[in-house]
Order: C-alpha cells, then structure tokens, then sequence
C-alpha cells in the first residue's frame, strides 16, 4: 500500500473550442485539493481555460499487447479514406 | 548534467549478442524512434536507468529552490522579487512534473523522497555552492539555467514518452530563466565600480562548477554508450558542455566580464572555444557529498520535509472526514 496521496491523472483545456489534453498527474487527498494543485502546477501561464481531474486509479485503458487486434483491423479499410476514390481532374468541388 | 552520473548497469558498449529477443525487438523499435510509453515492455534495465535519471533530476529542481530561495527576501528591487519567486515557483512546478514522469515507471513519490531525504540519491553538483551576493542570482540564471537547457533540449526528444513530454514543458518555461539571469549581470556591468566587481567575482565564482555540470569527460563516462543506444541521451558530455563554453564566452565578452581560465583560447582551425584542465577532484570531492554545502542543502530539504508533516496528515484526515461524512 503506498503511503503517497492518491493520484491523480490532470486534463487541460487551452482554449474554448479545443477538447482537453492530458498533461501529467499530481497527487492530493480529495478532488478539491486535486484541482489546486493542477493549477498550481500546470497553468502558471495562462495555459487553461478547464481542469479536468480523474483518480488515476479509475482510468480504465487498453493493453499495450492488445494493439494488434484493436487496431490492425482498420489498416487495410482503404476505402474509408477519401483518396481511394476516383476523381477527374475536371470536376470541381468533390 | 541535473543527472550527472547515472548508473544503467551496464558499462561500455552494449551488443546485440546475449540479447533476449524482446530486449532485440526492443532496441529495434528504439532504433526505429518508436516512443516507449509506461505499459510498454521494457527491460528491467532501462526502467532503472530512467528511474534513476528522471529522479536525479526531479532532486536537481527541488534542491535547486534552495540557493536562489536564499534571494527572494533581499532581492533588490519588486521587480526582482516578482521574477525570482516566479523561477524558484517554475523550479518546484520542473520537479513536479518530473516526479510524476518516474512514477509512471513504477516507483512511488515516497520511496523517491526517501532515497533524497536520506542522501542515497544523487542530485546536481551545483546546487552545493554557496550564494554569496545577489549577482549569484545572475550568474545562476545565465549560467546554470544555461547549461540546463542545453542538456534538456536534446531530452525532449529522449525515448521515454511521459520524459520526454515533462521535457518539452520545461523547456517552454526555463527560457525566462536564463535570459532574467543575464539581464541582471548587464545591468550589474553597467553598474558602478562595485557592482561590476561583484558580477566579475560570481563568474569567477560559478563559471567552473558551471561545467562541470555536464558530469565526467567521455572517457571516464562509463554509462554514455548504453544511455545513447537507449537514445536517453543523444549527445555525450564532453558534445554538450563544448556547445555550452562555445554559446557563453561571446556573451561574457558583451558583458566585458573575464572568464576564469588563463588558457582559455579560440581555435580558428576548430571554430571552438578551448578551455584550460578542469579540476575533476573538485567535481569528485562535490558529488560525493563534500561540497561547501551539500550538508546544508539536504538539511534543509529534510527540515522542510518534516515540518511539513502535520499540514500533510491534517489533508489526510480532513479528506477522511469529509468522505466519511459524505458517506453517511
């Protein structure tokens, strides 16, 4: 059992209009103290608009070893991308 | 150099003979640039090494509040004091997210704190001299905070994901800090008598334990090539702290500052600024716990640890309290 604070994962958002980023964690006791310290530690210029914190112990990811079969299997949908399809030169606006 | 000397377990070259084959597919997707992230395979090796690193240099941030906070109660003007307790607040933020960066290899922010606190961990030489006079505060800024961006510019691009990324916002901020370092040297120079005296005695002062700050020459840096291979490191000290002498000397002269070395001369065949022996025993002596303040420094640190103690488990129960009481 680790006799840190409990961790928290920091989401920053930079502007109105962009979604939050991930960029980095802190510890704290509660949820209010978690987002002081996140303020304190990541926005000293004016870098958020947002703060998101998330117990890291409630983060829920993939495996690294799982990527394969996550994620092999849009690599040869080529036609989910619009340069599969044929177009003439001279049509316009497509 | 905030990580002068860090072990990897391995000494000299590494071959690919005797690897396993994920330590082969390994150092291929290392070869390849792919960025290793926390869940990644990774050999126990490495996974040390960076611990080690990345502590060395989180210890390196937190110490290094320490000279520069010995300022912020005299610094000589608002202005000044504004500026300082913005670096020694960026310098706390550095360390931060460093600590934050090792944990996501497995190690705990306590064991790390242990290992500071009870002097196993190794942090920077240069925080073990003394701040004698306020143009200390100069020569650190420009001096220290310059050598450091040297080295950490090539770390944004260390293989380690969550290292490198810690990097890249470290980077952004340490800028203000070398520049404000160098604004109070000129306006130091342009000063009286007195005050270019001073300026003149903290290079004489911080220009040697300055490089030494990027750890031993080449040939006695034993752990160079595996960190290289690993592409931690991207350029050997010897590289780094020659880029450093050569991008500083030109700005001493514009400050009509003399640096402290008699033999220090311009190659034109080079292009290079070459520099007289540096004294290694002293970097030995330093590093081994031996400076002028390294006693002072870690005594500090703990004592501020410890008295700490109680707003950290007055958090705690508060935030028991309060769950317990929503709880209910």
């Amino acid at each position: 059992m680790s006799r840190d604070w409990p961790l928290w994962e920091v989401f920053i958002r930079s502007k109105h209009g962009l979604s939050h980023k991930h960029v980095g964690s802190i510890h704290a006791t509660d949820a209010e103290m978690a987002i002081n310290n996140a303020r304190d530690v990541y926005t000293r210029r004016n870098e958020g608009a947002s703060i998101w914190v998330v117990r890291a112990a409630d983060i829920v990811s993939s495996a690294p070893g799982d990527k394969e079969i996550l994620f092999d299997p849009s690599e040869d949908k080529i036609y989910r991308h619009p340069t599969f399809y044929e177009v003439p030169d001279e049509v316009e606006n497509l | 150099m905030y990580s002068q000397l860090v072990d990897t377990g391995a000494k000299g070259k590494p071959s690919r003979e005797g690897m396993s084959p994920e330590e082969a597919a390994f150092q291929d997707r290392i070869d390849q640039d792919i960025t290793v992230e926390p869940r990644d395979w990774m050999p126990e090796q490495y996974r040390k090494t960076l611990i080690r690193q990345i502590s060395q240099h989180a210890h390196s941030e937190i110490v290094g509040m320490l000279p520069e906070g010995n300022w912020i109660s005299r610094a000589p003007s608002l202005r000044r004091k504004l500026i300082l307790l913005a670096k020694v607040q960026d310098e706390a933020g550095h360390g931060l997210y460093l600590y934050s960066a090792a944990e996501t290899l497995g190690v705990d922010r306590q064991e790390l704190l242990d290992a500071l606190h009870s002097g196993k961990a190794k942090y920077s030489s240069i925080f073990n001299y003394p701040t004698l006079t306020w143009a200390d505060i100069g020569a650190i800024g420009w001096l220290v905070d310059g050598a450091a961006i040297m080295n950490q510019i090539p770390l944004c691009r260390c293989s380690y994901g969550p290292y490198a990324r810690a990097m890249v916002r470290i980077c952004k901020e340490e800028s203000f800090h070398q520049r404000q370092g160098y604004e109070i040297m000129l306006e130091l120079c342009r000063g009286t008598e007195e005050q270019k005296r001073m300026a003149q005695d903290a290079l004489n002062r911080w220009w040697w334990p300055s490089l030494m700050m990027f750890g031993p020459p080449d040939g006695e840096s034993v752990h160079t090539q595996q960190s290289m291979a690993w592409k931690i490191k991207r350029h050997t000290n010897d590289e780094l702290r020659q880029r450093f002498i050569d991008q500083t000397v030109p700005q001493a002269h514009y400050l009509g500052l003399t640096l402290p070395d008699p033999e220090l001369r311009y190659d034109e065949e080079s292009g290079h600024w070459q520099i007289g022996e540096i004294d290694w025993s002293e970097f030995w002596r330093v590093i081994q716990g031996d400076g002028p303040c390294n006693r002072e420094r870690l005594g500090a640190r703990v004592r501020a640890y410890e008295e700490g103690a109680w707003v950290r488990e007055a958090a705690r129960v508060h935030a028991e309290k309060q769950a317990a009481r929503r709880a209910a």
